[in-house]
């Protein structure tokens, strides 16, 4: 079956990213198909490479990078909720004259309607959030 | 074929509990996860809005959830059962969509 | 399968304080552009995105209140409101703002797409649908 995950909440603050990254990973161990995660709202800063965790803590930025590596997930960032948070790629920077970027490899920004075209495409949509 | 209802919040926090039995039909399953799993709980003050939907509503508690938070199996009330993260991706397969009660 | 599916729109949340009911908002009009067809639900704290006289000029934040007016132009075709979220916050359907909507093409019109509905009917809309979006 084909799911897409959208992750309403940042890493850390609250469990759903970390719930919508199990859920992820069993689906796939499970031989599924994850058509797209999508990240919303303050879900978007799941999407830096900046993050540095303590060392006895998950690194919930690099737990997805990794699952998208071994799947080949397509891991999105919202544009309009990125912009307002501060996530930042080579275009973004270009088109907005930001002097850095910190998107985390493996995740791509883009816009709204891949959101849209998740739900239409997939089987499921599963919500994480607050 | 029916909907798999998700709650997330402590029912003593947040009202997503109730408004997921009020708005859910008869057939539907529920799954409690993260704080959520309060509300499977036996003794408390909101035991009997789980226990007075279990007859026509299929309940289920994120078991790694559930033990994370240091809940003993044996606190679940009767009727609801215990799944993992396979047993989720299960439900969501099983149901016709999924609502989330964030 | 199909390219056009039910897509409903579930807010639960207030407006200002948190991005949600804005940010859900967004959503919305992009799924409406997608050709999909586009309903919202309103239930708990979501009623209050819909108040009449938003005035966020003291706060500082941009008032998106307007927008929801213009969703009838969106081709949203229906907003319900579920009653018992309503009358449990004091309210009636005379403090939330109206929504026209007309079909240019039948020139079919509806004054208000608004409507308030009891928890059953809720509860069916939902199932109903062919994805549930939760804000």
């Amino acid at each position: 079956m084909k799911f897409s995950i959208q992750v309403n909440e940042g890493p850390y603050q609250h469990q759903a990213s970390d719930s919508a990254y199990q859920f992820t990973k069993a689906a796939l161990e499970k031989g599924h198909e994850c058509f797209r995660v999508f990240f919303y709202h303050d879900g978007v800063l799941n999407g830096t490479r900046l993050t540095t965790p303590p060392q006895d803590d998950r690194n919930i930025v690099k737990n997805w990078t990794d699952l998208a590596e071994e799947y080949d997930l397509d891991l999105v960032v919202c544009v309009a909720a990125a912009q307002r948070r501060g996530i930042v790629d080579d275009g973004e920077a270009e088109r907005n004259g930001k002097d850095a970027t910190n998107i985390a490899p493996r995740f791509r920004i883009s816009g709204l309607g891949q959101l849209v075209e998740a739900a239409i495409q997939s089987d499921r949509l599963v919500v994480f959030g607050d | 074929m029916s909907d798999l209802h998700t709650v997330n919040k402590s029912p003593f926090e947040k009202n997503s509990l109730e408004s997921c039995l009020r708005l859910s039909k008869a057939g539907s399953a529920i799954l409690l996860y993260e704080d959520g799993v309060y509300g499977a709980l036996k003794g408390t003050a909101v035991e009997n809005m789980i226990a007075s939907v279990v007859a026509d509503k299929k309940v289920y508690v994120l078991g790694p959830d559930y033990k994370a938070r240091g809940l003993d199996e044996s606190r679940i009330i009767d009727g609801v059962e215990v799944v993992d993260y396979a047993g989720f991706v299960d439900l969501v397969e099983a149901n016709d969509k999924v609502q989330a009660w964030v | 399968m199909s390219d056009t599916k039910n897509f409903m729109f579930l807010n639960r949340r207030a407006p200002y304080g948190t991005i949600y009911a804005w940010e859900s908002l967004e959503v919305v009009l992009i799924a409406a552009a997608f050709e999909q067809n586009v309903s919202l639900m309103f239930v708990d704290d979501g009623v209050y995105e819909l108040t009449k006289g938003q005035d966020t000029t003291g706060i500082g934040m941009k008032n998106f209140s307007p927008t929801y007016r213009t969703l009838g132009d969106y081709e949203v075709r229906h907003m319900y409101v579920d009653k018992a979220s309503l009358e449990a916050r004091g309210l009636t359907a005379d403090d939330l703002v109206q929504v026209e909507w007309e079909d240019w093409e039948t020139e079919e019109s509806v004054d208000n797409i608004v409507e308030v509905v009891d928890s059953d009917r809720v509860a069916e809309l939902l199932e109903e649908s062919d994805v549930v979006f939760s804000f």
